[in-house]
């Protein structure tokens, strides 16, 4: 077995209105797709990308680090036995179906600490 | 050189071409690692020109290859056990069951299996994860087994740039798991489709070489035809494989008549259809009349029987237009490409007439993806040469030879431009 981050892109400055009807339960669905059949290690997501600050040597800016027409939205660790495997769950990533992406990286090392992520 | 010397070099050069896919398919699955097995496998090719000339030609030169370089690899394997890389490929075990590979001999192996590790070998070096002049370069290597100078030298890059690109995808190989194995069902219609990507990609620039003087690289050519072959014996079910098999063999069967004797290219009006290779396009059509029965066809396939179709024509003046049109039709359903609509066009000018066809290039003109394919402006200045407006035609004969690198075809617009009246 691998670990692969799925990196999600969603696309930079949706409108409230704009949101894909049922974007969130086919977000929620898909995150209890990858519990129950055991892949996934570890899920983030994250607020929208203009509340991002952005940090290089000692300067402060507003906004995320790279200006594109996608954004980091989240990202999942999962685990899996080959690359195949993993383009499978993340095909199945509905961000890949709502204007977005999902990008795909195997993973060489990492960490998570035995606590919760903020509700 | 001895006749006895002469023909074990033969019979290794034809090994070579025939089975190198094979060998290193089965050495890998011992080593987990392309460069060593490559290592390997050529040493084993070394080892037969010398020994063979002592012990004469082995009755399966396949079998005694492979058995030659898993022996070296397992060596190899065995002296370098702690010191191998952290991430080998992921080789999943032989589905056929039974002993370790490497205690069998491979003459027993079952047709099936073998043909399955060209197949995965195949299937691995145009997997979608790799960019398409990865692909391209790792099939040249690892499949047709062809030497990174001569791989460098086709595909028009310096050679430590295809080293770097061939390293790096082996990288990727390893570090992101691309696993050495067929594509489920369920995967295996776009998989194949990357596969007859490479090939079909390969046949073109070996084609119409992009830059310098001659029109044809043959040996490009000869590669991407082999690998059709072989891809057509492993998998001969798939519609679509018969489809590019039959694509390049009408294709290349009018390469003679391309150019004439002074190097300049000629149009399909103007070629002299009795030296086209009647045995390459009486297999292509056999292919195509087989493989369009059932379902509807693809890309590939349609490709073909256009191509096959203009082939069969008596003369150019014979051509079965309304049927030619009617293909492209089906085509752009199958395939909706700017260069379709771009080829449909100028069949439709012999049925609908050339001021239809302009219409519709101006139309792709707008859409603006082709602003940078030299055939836009070479069909739109023909057309307009067509219907006598030549002050037009100039203009488009001349953004044709802007966006055009290949000698031969750069020769031909400017002797058109040429011949143009009061085009000044």
């Amino acid at each position: 077995m691998a670990q692969y981050a799925i990196l999600i892109y969603a696309k930079a400055d949706v409108e409230e209105g704009e949101v894909v009807p049922g974007a969130r339960e086919a977000h929620d669905r898909h995150f209890e797709d990858m519990v129950q059949s055991g892949a996934l290690v570890a899920a983030f997501a994250l607020h929208p990308a203009d509340t991002a600050t952005a940090v290089r040597g000692d300067t402060v800016t507003d906004g995320p680090f790279i200006d594109a027409k996608e954004v980091v939205a989240g990202v999942a660790v999962i685990e899996a036995p080959d690359l195949d495997a993993a383009l499978a769950i993340a095909q199945a990533n509905p961000a890949a179906q709502q204007g977005g992406g999902v990008e795909v990286r195997p993973v060489e090392g990492g960490y998570i600490a035995d606590r919760p992520a903020a509700a | 050189m001895t006749h006895a010397e002469a023909a074990v070099e033969a019979a290794v050069a034809d090994a070579h071409r025939r089975g190198w896919a094979q060998v290193l398919a089965a050495t890998v699955r011992v080593t987990r690692d392309f460069d060593l097995a490559e290592e390997c496998v050529q040493e084993a090719y070394a080892a037969a020109l010398a020994g063979w000339g002592r012990d004469g030609i082995p009755d399966n030169p396949l079998a005694w290859l492979t058995t030659t370089a898993k022996r070296r690899a397992l060596d190899a394997v065995r002296r370098t056990h702690t010191l191998r890389s952290k991430l080998p490929l992921l080789v999943e075990p032989l589905e056929t069951g039974g002993a370790p590979a490497d205690d069998e001999p491979d003459s027993l192996d079952p047709e099936h299996a073998v043909a399955d590790e060209r197949l995965r070998l195949v299937f691995l070096c145009c997997h979608p994860a790799l960019a398409q002049e990865a692909q391209s370069a790792l099939t040249l290597r690892l499949v047709c087994g062809l030497p990174t100078a001569d791989i460098a030298r086709a595909l028009l890059v310096s050679e430590p740039t295809l080293a770097a690109r061939i390293t790096r995808a082996k990288r990727k190989i390893a570090t992101a798991r691309i696993p050495f194995r067929l594509p489920a069902a369920a995967e295996l219609p776009d998989r194949l489709h990357a596969v007859l990507g490479v090939i079909h990609l390969l046949f073109t620039a070996g084609h119409t070489a992009p830059s310098g003087a001659p029109l044809t690289r043959p040996d490009l050519v000869a590669q991407a035809m082999r690998l059709a072959r072989m891809l057509r014996e492993l998998m001969p079910d798939e519609r679509e494989v018969r489809g590019l098999l039959a694509l390049l063999l009408v294709t290349d069967a009018r390469r003679e008549t391309r150019v004439d004797a002074d190097g300049r290219l000629l149009l399909l009006e103007d070629q002299d259809r009795s030296l086209w290779d009647r045995a390459a396009l009486a297999e292509g059509h056999d292919l195509i009349a087989g493989a369009l029965r059932g379902g509807r066809p693809g890309r590939y396939l349609l490709q073909a029987a256009i191509a096959s179709l203009y082939a069969e024509a008596p003369s150019y003046e014979q051509t079965d237009w309304p049927q030619i049109v009617a293909l492209y039709d089906a085509l752009l359903r199958a395939w909706p490409s700017p260069v379709v609509a771009l080829n449909r066009a100028v069949a439709d000018s012999m049925v609908s007439g050339p001021t239809q066809a302009l219409q519709a290039v101006t139309e792709l003109e707008q859409d603006g993806r082709l602003a940078r394919y030299q055939y836009l402006p070479a069909v739109k200045a023909d057309l307009l040469r067509r219907l006598g407006r030549s002050q037009e035609a100039a203009v488009a004969y001349r953004q044709a030879l802007d966006l055009t690198g290949n000698d031969t075809e750069r020769a031909f617009l400017e002797a058109r431009l040429a011949d143009l009246p009061q085009a000044r």
